[in-house]
């Protein structure tokens, strides 16, 4: 039954400037076993990650590998150890083409230099085995985010490791590609390789993993058998109380939509040649409205165009019933708009800003260059999100690149909702959010189209649609497909319309 | 407990205090070798010392290192076009204070006018380059070499190729002293503009605006900030400042001289900033420190021509000074120094 | 599927290639009658400029990973005196002066390039403290000008290689073609280089270096040794450029050099190097060579400009160019993106 132990952390602890981001932790891991990190955000995995890997250097505790103590200083150095890593934040070189991302470091040489035919080939080889559909030669900054993160995975398989780390591999995948690495994952169990799976999916963890190890605050709360743990009891391990997600959802009361207004938006014909075809999209007072597709159907390229991040050139947008002309986000956003974009690294965080800074900076833009918001009121507006949505941080001052992944999330929708917007974009505002934030922020999309504010949400994840949507809008390659109400909001519903299935009548 | 205070004392020296030190330090240096380096003394109703001879000669660098902070913070590259606007905006205006002529003894215009077109000339240089960079998003260095080769061509061609003199105690004021003050009017400008930009980033979100779009403009994009404009307005303050430069260096030696004024001045600007503690990728920025850079180099130049070393070497020691500078500032150079005690102890532990 | 891969990289070069031959023609047909057309001409182009090719290599390296080297000029001076000092103040050979020089550049390199990989420290200053410091070497080591009049140095400099075509001048005469060894050395290393860069590891970590530090680190890749092998390398070949340009000039003084750093860097953006790093190549960068090469001389053909019209003129074609190349950039590079979709 128990495998040989291949990796062993002992008291391993890290601080950073006002955090104690992992204390006394100890993790253990076998061979061939698939082994979850769970907790909630900023609980210190990611950390623990980049210490085994010596991206961080621990301040304290020891590895070893087999019975090996190891000293691991640099990531090169994991690597050569048979350390193979996917990091939270896709990490690769956007400069550079799919191929050369594939094998940087380790091009194959024939006759002392680089074999670029050679190269391409294996390249098509791995991208054609994991079904990635890419060319090997498009550069890396042309794909989706979905896109790199699965390049990143194939990179990490491809290296031949004995330990294979996954920080939240899942988190921009729809559910056909999440099996495809499942089926990979599995493929890698049965050759040996042992591998640590971090995820704030808790179906997943229970489809896949063997084991358990849950941090809270940066201390090991245990380690637990898979099968020995059931869901409930997880989530109040990582929380540290008892929690029901479902039932807080349940209870959480649904909007009532105002049809009586005109709508806060209504987009004739609006489209982006190039990007999307010309679509309609009517969205009244309290309705949250959920945009479906495939990746890459265009879900966030709808959105853009409606916000003025992506200028349309055809089409009309009317707003509160008045014709409105938007050239750039700010006029979108005197309209009472908000929009939470996709890609947080890119688009959403100001990496060396401060907590408070990025916080307040999109209700500072709205003012406008000569209505500075004192510092009292940035600071209180500050607290009040941080409060809100429970944003772990050591102060308001500290520069936002420093919290963990979901923190930062969460600050940008503390940005958004400091502008106190009548509509709403959410462009997946849950990804790598945990389980408990993430049911707080669809009850907070519940009570917000309560209050009669428009929403217009994006999720891979169809249940949590399910949950907080009252219509839904299906886009394929481009083109809005069909809209979803009422009974019609099933699971097998949505994704044959997804699929292109006859049974649903196009447009009503 | 420790742990707390520790960091606490990074997060807030950090950023002011290196180069306060390297300041203090500079100026110490002179205590050894050149004892009356404090020494201030009045003579005929005016102030003498090296000191002031600091404060003065550094004006003009540090209006300069205040424009260059903020197109650097907000596009991440540098303004290396600084130094031939100087000389653009001193030509127009001393050129129009001759009314054409070679050398003058009264003037042909009010100051104030002439004073005036300069800025206007060197904020048009400043829109030229916004514009590239901005709009066009042509890398600053390059944008800006354009205007550093042609900028004192154009001084040249408004000068017709020679040095115009305004030998007119007016016009010497800016680069000399007001009436019976002691101290000179060149700190009294860098003083002036200092207070404004304060004034302006204290009272407006121009700051936060910088940091935010030389930090990451495809989302301050997206929160409603117009990069474009806002990285154009940073290159167009760069230059107003320049050209204000130029009317007080112009000013001190009461003529246009197209090819000396603000001569190599881009580069100790760049410098200033950069021993300020700033990031010369951009994003957020530290005006205190750019202006404590400033008075740095100029005490650094000072000291040394107080030591007698010859116009020709005297790069090298600044070289030798600024690496020795920007090596106790460099973070990872403090904890090797750190850590070659810490990691003794170390290795003895896990034994 | 094609199209994909001539983005932004592949686009600029394009794009200056082409630009740069629309100019040289079009200098051809305004100044033929000043011998603009002669195949001697363009020959001069590459004679004049080998030195700054070789050291436009170097500092596209260090571009390439997102850094920049400004002392590449004052060390040209340096080196240009100190070979300057040895062969005619020392009685030293051609041979020693050149080793002299290779040693100079490289130590500057290795010295920079420590600093800047291993501590961390902007390379905009460190190479800007290298600049003052090698410009203060120069009058420390001489502050006369030194003309260089040893017999093996100008038989490097001086020996003519006759190239296989010429052409007939107005009295009939058949004039051959020729270039100086240093094009040749100035050629090779540029071969050399561009091979480095395409087809060796190292080469390509600089790009990945480049394009994210930190995704480089993660990858496993040692960057500090990386930067510091680039910068090691650029401080090489800027021994060896600034070689070349001293059997160009045969001069040495303090005064040499001045601005060569503002023509190499401007040389590489041009051919389409970035300077946050990432992209770029050294065969951009010979054309980059090339482009401001044929303005001097376009403007120097013409002849009749007072000096600071020359500077105008100088950058007012500089800047024509770098706005035509950014505006067909962009409209190129945004009708690639929608092909994509
Ligand atoms: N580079 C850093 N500098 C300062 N603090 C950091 C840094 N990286 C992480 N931290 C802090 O360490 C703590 C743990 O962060 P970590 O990224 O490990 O969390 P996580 O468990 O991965 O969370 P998530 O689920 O959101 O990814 C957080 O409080 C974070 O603010
Ligand atoms: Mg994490």
């Amino acid at each position: 039954m128990s495998q040989p132990v291949i990796l062993t952390m002992k008291q391993i602890s890290k601080a950073f400037p006002g955090v104690q981001a992992l204390n006394q932790v100890d993790f253990c891991l076998r061979q061939g076993e698939i082994h979850a990190l769970m907790g909630e955000n900023g609980a210190g995995k990611s950390t623990l990650i980049k210490v085994l890997t010596g991206v961080y250097q621990m301040d304290q505790g020891a590895v070893w590998l087999e019975d090996r103590p190891v000293q691991i200083r640099s990531p090169q150095e994991a690597l050569s150890l048979g350390i193979s890593t996917v990091y939270q934040e896709v990490n690769l070189c956007p400069n550079l083409t799919v191929a050369e991302n594939l094998y940087l470091g380790r091009e194959p040489v024939k006759h002392g230099r680089i074999d670029w035919k050679e190269s391409i080939r294996r390249a098509g080889a791995l991208l054609n085995k994991l079904s990635i559909a890419v060319s090997p030669s498009a550069m890396l900054d042309e794909c989706s985010l979905a896109l790199q993160q699965m390049i990143a995975i194939a990179r990490a398989v491809d290296m031949n490791c004995k330990i294979l780390i996954l920080d939240e591999p899942t988190s921009s995948l729809d559910d056909e590609e999440v099996a495809q690495l499942f089926a990979l994952m599995r493929q890698l169990k049965q050759a040996g390789v042992g591998m640590i799976f971090v995820t704030h999916f808790l179906e997943q963890v229970y489809e896949i993993s063997d084991r358990i190890t849950v941090l809270r605050n940066g201390e090991r709360v245990g380690e637990y058998d898979t099968s020995a743990l059931p869901r409930l009891q997880l989530v109040a391990k990582m929380m540290g109380k008892d929690f029901n997600d479902l039932a807080v959802i349940q209870a959480a009361p649904k909007g009532q939509v105002d049809s009586t207004s005109p709508p806060v938006i209504e987009a004739r014909g609006l489209g982006h040649s190039g990007t999307i075809k010309p679509f309609d999209l009517t969205i009244h007072k309290g309705e949250v409205v959920g945009l479906t597709g495939l990746l890459g159907s265009g879900r966030s390229e709808t959105v853009r165009t409606i916000y003025g991040a992506d200028r349309p050139d055809q089409g009309s947008l009317k707003v509160n019933g008045r014709p409105v002309k938007i050239s750039q986000p700010l006029d979108a956003m005197k309209l009472g708009m908000a929009y939470l974009p996709e890609d947080r690294k890119k688009e959403g965080i100001i990496p060396e800003l401060s907590v408070r800074e990025n916080i307040i900076l999109a209700l500072q833009a709205k003012r406008g260059l000569f209505h500075l918001m004192s510092r009292k009121e940035m600071e209180e507006a500050a607290d009040r999100y941080i409060e809100l949505l429970q944003i772990k941080t050591p102060s308001r001052e500290t520069p936002v690149k420093s919290l963990s992944g979901g923190n930062q999330q969460k600050v940008i929708i503390g940005r958004w909702l400091l502008t106190n917007p009548d509509y709403l974009i959410l462009d997946e505002p849950t990804r790598g959010i945990d389980i408990g934030t993430k049911t707080e922020i669809q009850k907070l999309v519940l009570e917000l189209a309560g209050q009669g504010k428009a929403i217009t949400f994006i999720s891979s994840e169809i249940e949590e649609m399910l949950r907080t949507c009252s219509r839904m809008a299906v886009l394929r390659d481009g083109a809005m497909v069909g809209e979803l109400a009422g009974d019609q909001l099933t699971q097998a519903q949505i994704m044959q319309t997804i699929a292109g299935g006859k049974t649903v009548q196009e447009d009503k | 407990m420790k742990q707390k205070r520790f960091s606490w004392q990074r997060l807030v020296h950090a950023r002011l205090f290196m180069p306060l030190v390297c300041l203090a330090v500079v100026l110490l240096a002179n205590v050894i070798r050149t004892p009356d380096f404090f020494k201030i003394s009045l003579n005929n109703g005016v102030l003498y010392g090296y000191l002031i001879d600091i404060i003065n000669r550094s004006s003009e660098l540090v209006i300069l290192a205040v424009g260059m902070t903020l197109a650097t913070a907000a596009s991440g590259g540098q303004d290396i076009s600084v130094g031939a606007v100087m000389a653009v905006s001193a030509a127009i205006c001393c050129q129009i204070l001759s009314g054409g002529e070679v050398s003058v003894t009264s003037l042909a215009a009010p100051i104030i006018l002439a004073a005036l077109a300069g800025v206007v000339a060197a904020a048009l240089c400043g829109a030229f380059n916004g514009f590239l960079v901005a709009k066009l998003h042509i890398q600053p260095m390059v944008a800006t070499l354009i205007l550093y080769t042609a900028g004192r061509g154009i001084a040249q061609l408004v000068t017709r190729g020679q040095i115009t003199y305004v030998r007119v105690d007016a016009y010497k004021v800016l680069g000399g002293y007001i009436g019976n003050c002691p101290i000179p009017t060149p700190v009294f400008v860098a003083l002036i503009v200092v207070i404004i930009m304060a004034i302006i980033l204290k009272k407006t979100a121009l700051g936060l605006y910088l940091e935010s779009v030389g930090n990451n403009g495809k989302a301050s994009r997206l929160v409603g900030l117009n990069s474009a404009l806002i990285c154009f307005m940073a290159y167009v303050l760069c230059s107003i400042l320049a050209g204000i430069a130029g009317l007080v260096a112009s000013s001190r030696i009461y003529s246009a001289d197209a090819n000396n004024i603000g001569l190599n001045l881009e580069m100790d600007a760049i410098l200033a900033v950069a021993l300020g503690g700033n990031n010369l990728g951009g994003g957020s920025f530290n005006l205190t420190g750019s202006i404590i850079g400033a008075y740095t180099i100029q005490a650094l130049t000072t000291t040394l021509y107080a030591m007698k070393v010859s116009a020709d070497q005297l790069p090298v020691y600044k070289a030798i000074v600024i690496v020795i500078i920007v090596m106790l500032q460099s973070p990872i150079f403090r904890s090797l120094i750190a850590g070659m005690k810490h990691k003794r102890t170390v290795t003895v532990n896990e034994k | 599927m094609k199209s994909k891969k001539l983005s932004r990289s592949g686009l600029l070069l394009a794009i200056t290639i082409v630009l740069f031959l629309l100019m040289y023609v079009s200098g051809m047909l305004i100044f033929s009658d000043k011998g603009f057309a002669k195949p001697q001409m363009f020959l001069n182009l590459f004679i004049s400029n080998a030195g700054l090719i070789v050291i436009g290599c170097g500092l596209t390296l260090v571009m390439i990973t997102g850094g920049i080297d400004i002392s590449v000029g004052s060390v040209t001076a340096l080196i240009c005196t100190v070979s300057a000092f040895m062969m005619e103040n020392m009685g030293l050979s051609a041979v020693s002066a050149l080793i002299a020089s290779l040693f100079i550049g490289l130590l500057f390199g290795v010295v920079q390039g420590y600093l800047v990989s291993y501590l961390e420290i902007q390379p905009f200053i460190i190479t800007l403290a290298g600049m003052f410091f090698a410009r203060g070497m120069t009058a420390v080591v001489s502050t006369e000008m030194i003309s260089i009049k040893n017999e093996l140095f100008l038989k490097w400099a001086k020996t003519k290689i006759i190239l296989p075509f010429g052409y007939t001048n107005k009295k009939g005469v058949y004039i051959e073609a020729y270039i100086y060894p240093t094009v040749v050395i100035a050629l090779l290393t540029l071969v050399l280089i561009a091979l480095m860069l395409k087809y060796t590891r190292f080469g390509r970590a600089l790009y990945a270096i480049g394009g994210n530090a930190q995704s480089a680190v993660m990858m496993g890749l040692n960057v500090r040794r990386d930067k510091f092998k680039a910068y090691a390398l650029d401080g090489f070949l800027t021994g060896l450029g600034g070689f070349l340009f001293c059997l160009n000039s045969c001069a040495g003084f303090v005064e040499q050099a001045k601005g060569l750093e503002m023509d190499a860097i401007s040389a590489a953006v041009i051919g389409g190097t970035l300077l946050t790093g990432g992209v770029g190549g050294v065969v951009g960068t010979l054309f980059g060579v090339l482009i401001k090469g044929t303005i001097a001389s376009l403007i120097t053909t013409q002849g009749t400009l007072s000096s600071w019209w020359v500077r105008i003129a100088l950058s007012a074609l500089l800047c024509f160019f770098i706005v035509l190349q950014a505006v067909i950039g962009s409209v190129g590079s945004k009708k690639n993106r929608a092909k994509l979709v």
